[in-house]
């Protein structure tokens, strides 16, 4: 068992950040990689990104987006709950070395694992900028974490609710034609990764982005996350999660994505239901 | 002997072996074969003529003293005959029901020359849950030696490995990715088959000899084998077969498209056929196609029945005779309905506009001349083309090691297709590092994997103590 040390909503019902006690994971734990948590014995296998990590505490932080059962059973864990499987860190860590200009990418949850990523990039000696969005204020967090780990921050809101009205790759672009980057990182939901794509390919930018493909085992075994990336068939969770953007093929990724859309509602819904009849307490 | 042997009197069927009905069981996830009574043992056991020069052993490949457990059992002594299988195989339950006995122990069989083999599986499997209904009694342990022995992957040649060396005196700790242990006895074979609680009774065994089993611990990422040998004095890998190949065929990326090993560990490992009370989700589709002939592609078509299709195919590119399933499971996989489409070569999965499975296009063959395997090779007919509709199609047509301690492990020399390459004893290139199995031989049996666990121990034992086991 793993001991869920703290617990917040980063937006209420949306967003929350777990602060998980695995020393073994955090040891070992880099920029980049991911790890597969269940809930219980009944619970599905769900990857989620390292956010953070402490290895002096032997702490694993994650930022989940409230997506279907799981997410949504996680939201009602407190502090003192324990979580029965975490196995990590899994997956490649990201490719770390002075690149020079380095702008990082992050949409909506896709911050928190930009968080890591661009603290090793600063460390490494890049000059690192980082974009942050959302859909809204509610939904924007960690600005002051990602100020502290980047040469610069910019922030940015799709419906103009603070700082500033417009997507990611506005910014992007902007920053794009102050001076061209050596290197940019996206990470965020896939349209917008696939969209920060198309505009960095005309700039001649290097684009890695990290894949959320459906996953089960998360070693190699199952060949449930593949994808096609250079016409190439690879697994995300061994070869991955981070590929060059430019040769990803996100409009099957997409559809991979949405395999099992169905019965995840299904799910949910008996989910939900179940939690009302309790009077809403698990 | 020939003359004791005119005296008996010859039972010339194997006795039957109880089973669920084949339609009933088609659509249940319990075990198909009820095992044997203690009154159809004494029966059976009585057919075995206990010839002296004991053909059977020579076909197991860890040679079961199997005249003598049998013998013990027509004496009534069971407790004497489980002890005797023990003796050399560590995991009787399991294998009295998955190994290919046809090919094997029951093969030199001498009754089969002219009537069934003595049914040597079904006995062992009687004995060993006899015994795991008792409750085990734990053998003997060598005193401590002082000596760490890591051991990776638990599925039976870990298992083995680690149980022998604890025996031996030695502190094991069995290092597992998944989230629990047994490896494909756990996640590929189907509960029914192999029912999941004899596998874990078996784990449990393992674990009160005093082996530590770490579950959700991937070596290769939490720690490399070359941290593990800083701690321990020696390294056994039994990481198996776990990567699945896929054919190559255009629309093998499509949504309704499975490995063998992702659809069957959704089902046994994940228990999706339970969902939506268990939380992992899977697409059965109503007509389902199964790429290859093995025992993987039998229990895949199987277990699509039991998850709800109305239909089930094997697609095979060899005919029938080259089937390299296990008969038994040939046969079940009949009366269950499983249909055969041999002498077919898909050449591409045929998606909609959302990327879903509607079809398979495949290619009518021909055997041509054998192959390096011995057995025909299948030639495409030009012009035979055809469409299978399915809407789910599952590929079973191999796996190879999965490569994540290969990656990361200095000094492990390895076969072209990225078997670690291991001697008879197990030992590798890297000092302090064994290996066996799966991940040695390539996809194998059960008890092969068994047996170079077992072989292992003995060596390990060697290199730590300079003692022979
Ligand atoms: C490498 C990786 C890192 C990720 N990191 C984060 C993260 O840091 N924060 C975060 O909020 N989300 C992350 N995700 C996505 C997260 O895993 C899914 O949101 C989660 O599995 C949804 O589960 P659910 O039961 O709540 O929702 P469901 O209703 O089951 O699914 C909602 C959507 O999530 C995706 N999904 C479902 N099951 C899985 C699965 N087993 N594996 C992967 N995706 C699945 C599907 O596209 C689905 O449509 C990551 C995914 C991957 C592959
Ligand atoms: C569907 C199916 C049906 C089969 N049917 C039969 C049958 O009827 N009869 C028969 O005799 N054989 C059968 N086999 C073959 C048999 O199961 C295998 O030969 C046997 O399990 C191999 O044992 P192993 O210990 O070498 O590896 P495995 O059983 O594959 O176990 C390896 C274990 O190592 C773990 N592992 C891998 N990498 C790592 C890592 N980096 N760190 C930690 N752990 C790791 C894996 O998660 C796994 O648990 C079947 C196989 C399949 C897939
Ligand atoms: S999740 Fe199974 S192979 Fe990647």
């Amino acid at each position: 068992m793993y001991k869920v040390l703290k617990k917040t909503e980063l937006a209420p019902s949306i967003l929350d950040l777990y602060v998980i006690e695995a020393p073994k994971v955090a040891a070992k734990a880099r920029a980049g990689q991911f790890i597969i948590l269940r809930i219980d014995g009944q619970g599905e296998r769900i990857p989620l990104t390292i956010a953070d990590f402490d290895r002096e505490k032997g702490t694993v932080t994650l930022v989940a987006q409230r997506a279907g059962k799981t997410t949504t059973q996680m939201g009602k864990l407190r502090a003192g709950d324990s979580i029965a499987d975490f196995v990590g860190p899994l997956g490649e860590p990201t490719h770390i070395e002075n690149y020079g200009r380095v702008v990082t990418v992050g949409g909506g949850v896709g911050v928190a694992p930009t968080h890591p990523i661009a603290r090793a990039l600063k460390e490494a000696g890049n000059e690192v900028i980082s974009i942050i969005g959302a859909r809204t204020r509610d939904l924007l967090f960690w600005e002051e974490e990602m100020r502290k780990v980047c040469t610069r921050l910019l922030v940015t809101t799709d419906d103009g609710s603070y700082v500033r009205k417009g997507f990611v790759t506005d910014v992007l672009k902007e920053v794009m034609d102050e001076k061209k980057p050596d290197l940019v990182v996206a990470i965020g939901p896939q349209p917008m990764m696939r969209a920060v794509c198309n505009l960095t390919r005309e700039y001649g930018v290097k684009t890695i982005v990290s894949l959320n493909s459906i996953m089960v085992d998360g070693t190699g075994m199952c060949g449930c996350c593949r994808v096609t990336v250079g016409g190439k068939t690879r697994f995300v969770c061994v070869d991955g999660p981070d590929f060059d953007g430019h040769e990803v093929d996100f409009a099957e990724l997409a559809r991979r994505s949405a395999l099992y859309r169905e019965q995840e509602k299904d799910s949910l819904d008996r989910y939900t239901q179940r939690c009302q009849c309790h009077g809403g307490e698990h | 002997m020939a003359e004791e042997k005119k005296k008996k009197v010859i039972i010339h069927n194997k006795t039957p072996m109880p089973a669920q009905d084949p339609v009933a069981r088609s659509r249940n996830f319990q075990e198909v074969a009820l095992g044997y009574t203690e009154e159809d043992a004494r029966l059976e056991a009585g057919r075995c003529l206990q010839c002296k020069n004991e053909p059977c052993r020579q076909g197991c490949p860890v040679e079961v003293n199997i005249p003598a457990f049998i013998k013990l059992i027509q004496e009534g002594d069971l407790d004497g005959a489980i002890a005797r299988i023990k003796e050399n195989n560590p995991l009787p339950a399991v294998c009295g029901r998955v190994c290919p006995q046809e090919s094997q122990c029951e093969k030199y069989c001498t009754l089969g020359a002219k009537h069934d083999p003595v049914g040597i599986g079904r006995l062992e499997r009687f004995v060993a849950d006899r015994e795991l209904g008792l409750g085990v009694t734990l053998p003997g342990k060598a005193a401590s030696t002082g000596k760490k022995v890591a051991v990776v992957g638990s599925g039976p040649s870990g298992l083995t490995c680690a149980s022998d060396l604890a025996k031996l005196g030695h502190a094991v700790t069995v290092f597992e990715a998944l989230h629990v242990a047994g490896g494909v006895l756990m996640y590929g074979i189907p509960e029914f088959r192999l029912p999941k609680r004899v596998v874990q009774a078996e784990v449990e065994n393992v674990k009160k000899l005093g082996v530590e089993i770490q579950v959700n611990s991937v070596i290769g990422r939490i720690d490399t084998v070359d941290e593990l040998l800083e701690r321990y004095d020696a390294v056994y890998l039994g990481t198996g077969a776990g990567l699945p190949y896929f054919m190559d065929i255009p629309g093998e990326n499509a949504c309704g498209v499975y490995s063998a090993n992702e659809f069957l560990t959704r089902t046994n490992l994940m228990k999706a056929y339970l969902f939506p009370e268990c939380d992992t989700p899977i697409r059965v589709g109503s007509r389902v196609a199964v790429l290859g002939g093995g025992n993987v592609a039998m229990d895949a078509a199987r277990t699509a029945l039991r998850l709800g299709a109305s239909e089930s195919w094997i697609v095979y590119r060899r005919s029938e005779a080259e089937l390299p399933a296990r008969h038994e499971e040939y046969e079940h996989a009949r009366e269950e309905g499983v249909k055969f489409s041999f002498l077919t070569a898909p050449t591409r999965i045929l998606e909609d506009d959302k990327g879903w499975v509607t079809g398979m296009e495949c290619l009518r063959c021909e055997l041509g001349e054998p192959d390096a395997s011995g057995r025909r090779s299948p030639v495409t007919v030009c012009g035979s083309e055809f469409v299978l509709p399915v809407d789910v199609v599952v590929v079973a047509i191999g796996q190879g090691p999965n490569p994540l301690v290969p990656r990361t492990t200095k000094g492990l020399a390895l076969t072209k297709r990225g078997n670690i390459v291991a001697d008879e004893s197990g030992a590798t290139s890297k000092p302090g590092v064994y290996a066996g199995g799966d991940v040695v031989t390539g996809a194998a049996t059960v008890i092969l994997a068994a047996g170079a666990g077992k072989a292992a121990a003995r060596s390990i034992h060697r290199h730590l103590t300079g003692a022979t086991a």
